[in-house]
């Protein structure tokens, strides 16, 4: 794989602001994902090269962070909260309700490709929990009923 | 009662531009520091205030500050940095800030930043907070472009560049130094302290890093002296806090309080009391990682001194609160399940110890629990204690196991006797 000339220039903006070529390795990362969805072996292999790093020192970094994703995901990933205030307000009956719905369990994304669902820690909306995000969404208050309909919007 | 950090915030109505703030007073601080004061004399006046760190360690301000060497031998690059990674389960205080006044925060790191001559400072930003990045994009662009930011900030000399880093997960990045760790590009592990990253920080520079709410502080002291910060406070830390509440209450929700209001008036006056049907049963009062409460605590004042001589930390102040309904159990597995998930694998009491009592806490709620197991889990309170690991994880993980051991003894013991969850059957 060959990076874009559009990622080429995003990460050269962000090494231009760190004191030297690995320390922005994060933000190649987060750059290559946003285009392709998920940084995948070849994309490792090419911010490697990119940055003067082992592609296993890439790969170290990539896989300690959970929001890299270093397998593909659906064109929607969902993140459940499945923290303690949200396990108190009861998110394990959402999460009934998404496998209901999806068919799919945790770390799973649909045959169609349109849902990947993920669990994940406290989101910070622990006075309207449960709550989950999905892509760039956050939903608070979240009811098994409404699952349904939130789900519908999202093609 | 005053609300100087949520005064301007107002959850119906998007948060105030940058001329919007100016006209409440917004940037007077920064006038204030960067022309009329120097550098340690904003530094005394903060540490004067009695601030204490708002992130859950209770160090005060100012002094923390007063480790970063200053004067014509210091290093010409030094680092400031907000930590808004907020990610303590339970914990929703900084969102409130971050999304209700962004200009209050980027104002509190500039004076901040002037205190101990940073140039160069940052926003950790966790990645959940989506809303918040969009705000604070907006509002650093905004401050550059009135001159609050940049070169000769002011025509004072002074300089300064701010820029936003949005994170990608791991509760790790919240420690002081698995941060810096994250921001140079690394696993965020954390470093061995001394050298404290007040002498050697990001990048090997000096480099102070605070809590949101702790800036959002700054510029209120800085504008009404030490003495008027040290009175709105109830107790002998300064200032007034963001406490929350969340769980089976009535209105569970964050609100900025007199520091040192009691448990009691917390619950039941601003969070409405439990749910019809629900009794209190337990309080984490500061996060996660801090010892239960119980009813009989209700009266202790929620400041670091006192929640402290109860035997808990008063932590980030927003309490979980849980009822007569939820297994404890149950419950301390969830906060044991985030912590071996979150724990970075650097050391190995943490990394091995987590899991397995993650473990044993599971096979409590299947109804596997042995007799034993209540020593193993009173055990691993030891041995993932303070002094054992190389961060504060996994003690702060061992807090609420502890006392849950302690005050919900009964619970655990029924679990191993009656071969299964008690509680499964009214969830």
């Amino acid at each position: 794989m060959i990076l874009s000339d559009t990622e080429t220039k995003a990460i050269d903006h962000e090494i231009a602001l760190v004191p030297y070529k690995k320390a922005a390795v994060i933000e190649a990362l987060k750059i290559v994902q946003q285009h392709h969805g998920w940084v995948s072996d070849e994309a490792v292999e090419a911010i490697a090269g990119y940055l003067d790093m082992s592609p296993a020192a890439v790969d170290s970094v990539a896989t300690f962070y959970n929001l890299i994703f270093r397998k593909p995901v659906g064109r929607h990933v969902i993140l459940l909260c499945d923290s303690i205030s949200c396990y108190v307000m009861g998110y394990t009956k959402l999460y009934e309700g998404l496998q209901q719905h999806l068919k799919i369990k945790f770390g799973e994304t649909t045959p169609d490709g349109r849902f990947t669902l993920l669990p994940n820690a406290c989101l910070g909306c622990c006075d309207h929990a449960p709550a989950l995000i999905i892509d760039e969404e956050l939903y608070k208050d979240v009811t098994a009923e409404r699952l349904k309909e939130i789900l519908a919007t999202y093609k | 009662m005053e609300h100087p950090l949520t005064k301007n915030i107002h959850p119906d109505r998007p948060p105030l531009n940058l001329p919007e703030y100016e006209q409440t007073g917004g940037y007077a601080a920064v006038r204030t520091a960067v022309k009329n004061m120097t550098p340690q004399e904003v530094q005394l006046r903060v540490k004067d205030s009695n601030l204490k760190g708002r992130g859950g360690a209770g160090f005060n301000t100012g002094m923390k500050w007063s480790f970063v060497p200053m004067g014509p031998d210091a290093p010409k690059t030094k680092y400031l940095i907000a930590n808004a990674d907020e990610m303590e389960p339970g914990t929703f205080k900084d969102r409130l800030l971050l999304e209700g006044n962004p200009h209050q925060l980027i104002e509190g790191m500039i004076v901040a930043a002037y205190a101990i001559q940073a140039n160069i400072s940052y926003i950790f930003l966790r990645w959940a907070y989506k809303k918040a990045a969009e705000l604070i994009r907006k509002s650093i662009a905004e401050a550059y472009a009135k001159g609050y930011l940049g070169k000769n900030i002011l025509g004072s000399g002074f300089c300064l560049d701010m820029y936003l880093h949005t994170g990608v997960g791991r509760y790790m990045c919240g420690e002081e130094t698995a941060l810096l760790n994250a921001l140079e590009g690394k696993r965020a592990t954390p470093r061995a302290k001394p050298p404290f990253p007040q002498i050697s920080g990001l990048f090997g520079k000096p480099t102070i890093v605070n809590n949101v709410e702790t800036f959002c502080c700054v510029p209120h002291i800085v504008n009404n002296g030490a003495e008027w910060f040290k009175s709105l406070s109830h107790s002998e830390d300064g200032g007034t806090k963001i406490y929350g509440v969340s769980g089976k209450v009535n209105r569970p929700g964050a609100w900025e309080l007199p520091m040192g209001i009691t448990m009691r008036e917390l619950l039941e006056e601003y969070a409405g009391g439990m749910k019809n049907g629900f009794r209190l049963k337990g309080i984490l009062p500061g996060g996660a990682s801090t010892d239960f409460l119980t009813a009989q605590h209700l009266d202790i004042k929620m400041d670091f001194t006192s929640v402290a001589a109860a035997g808990s930390r008063l932590g980030t102040g927003t309490m979980i609160v849980m009822d007569d309904a939820t297994c404890p159990v149950g419950f301390v597995h969830n906060l044991q399940h985030f912590f071996a998930q979150e724990s970075c694998g650097w050391c190995t009491p943490c990394r091995e110890g987590l899991p397995w009592v993650e473990k044993i806490l599971l096979s409590l709620e299947k109804g596997q629990g042995r007799e034993e197991d209540m020593q193993l889990l009173q055990m691993h309170t030891q041995l993932l204690g303070p002094g054992n690991t190389f961060c504060a994880l996994a003690p702060g993980a061992m807090e609420p196991l502890q006392s849950a051991l302690k005050y919900f003894r009964d619970d655990f013991e029924h679990h191993i006797t009656e071969k299964g969850c008690p509680y499964n059957s009214i969830r």
